[in-house]
């Protein structure tokens, strides 16, 4: 296990490598979620907006 | 004949919407599958370098990495042209969903290659050709997300910044070629040479996985941001209704 983390002595170059790679990897899937998330929330606030304004015009 | 509609059928926002939905788990699963079986073949199953012992697991990330930075511009490059010429706001919202993927993993490809460079050639960074050309090449990102940015008319925002993405597209030959045209630190391709790939099968293998798991990858969290693009982009259609049970 020790050498494993040991990398050859490279261990301070790899694992940084790696880790940041790990970190770019959640940032897409996280960024990506999020924009769905707040896209869905507006378009279901436009939808409902437009929906009591034709009821408002409807009466 | 038959293709064209299928076209117009795919570049009409609810389609697109529906069908990019289903496709998301499609590509999503094999990519996660791909990533972890490559990482681990290139971080455990793989042996070391004869020359650059363990410090070139440090590929497994950096190449798959500089290949999605370079394949995200030029798909952003083709479908800002897609969407100058054939005005469609579909190809527009893809580039624009692009550029943001492809910034993070050029900032990715140049921050491990620093990692690698420090230990093989004794230093974090040189200005030659492949170096440069690929700090460009982050820096065209993030020119065209600030251009972006700037417009509030979407419209202008999408002509302006299609301008940008095809005239930086030239960086992306230069990027590939540099190492040939130029003396380099930088080592030269490993995978696509005239003689066949440079490496055995237990190095090889993880590496292709990697570049399909990431491009893969690409492919899910572009359908993500298009759909999103797509959704903020409908300002008053009646698909839109569909979307919310109440």
């Amino acid at each position: 296990m020790h050498d494993f983390l040991d990398m050859g002595g490279y261990g301070l170059y790899v694992w940084p490598s790696y880790g940041l790679a790990a970190a770019v990897l959640a940032w897409n899937i996280w960024s990506a979620l999020r924009l769905q998330r707040i896209a869905l929330e507006h378009a279901r606030r436009r939808v409902a907006i437009a929906k009591s304004d034709a009821e408002r015009a409807a009466h | 004949m038959a293709t064209w509609t299928w076209f117009h059928k795919l570049s009409s926002p609810p389609h697109f919407y529906r069908i990019a939905g289903k496709m998301i788990p499609w590509y999503a699963i094999p990519a996660a599958l791909l990533i972890v079986a490559g990482i681990y073949g290139g971080l455990v199953a793989a042996p070391a370098d004869y020359q650059q012992g363990e410090a070139f697991r440090i590929i497994y990330v950096h190449a798959p990495s500089a290949w999605l930075s370079l394949m995200c511009y030029t798909t952003m490059a083709v479908a800002a042209a897609v969407g100058l010429i054939w005005r469609i706001k579909l190809a527009h919202a893809l580039a624009a969903a692009t550029a943001p993927i492809g910034a993070s993993f050029a900032l990715l490809c140049l921050v491990t290659g620093s990692l690698w460079g420090r230990p093989m050639w004794g230093t974090w960074w040189v200005w030659d050709g492949r170096l440069t050309s690929q700090l460009i090449l982050f820096f065209l990102y993030l020119g065209y997300m600030a251009l972006r940015s700037a417009y509030d008319d979407l419209q202008r925002a999408d002509r302006a910044s299609a301008v940008l993405a095809l005239v930086g597209v030239v960086n992306v030959p230069i990027i590939h070629f540099s190492v040939y045209w130029w003396n380099s630190l930088h080592q030269g391709s490993t995978v696509i040479r005239k003689d066949g790939p440079a490496m055995p099968p237990s190095m090889l293998v993880p590496l292709l996985m990697c570049f399909a798991g990431f491009t893969l990858l690409y492919a899910a969290l572009a359908c993500v941001r298009v759909r999103a693009e797509v959704l903020n982009r409908e300002r008053n259609a009646t698909w839109l209704k569909e979307l919310s049970p109440s």
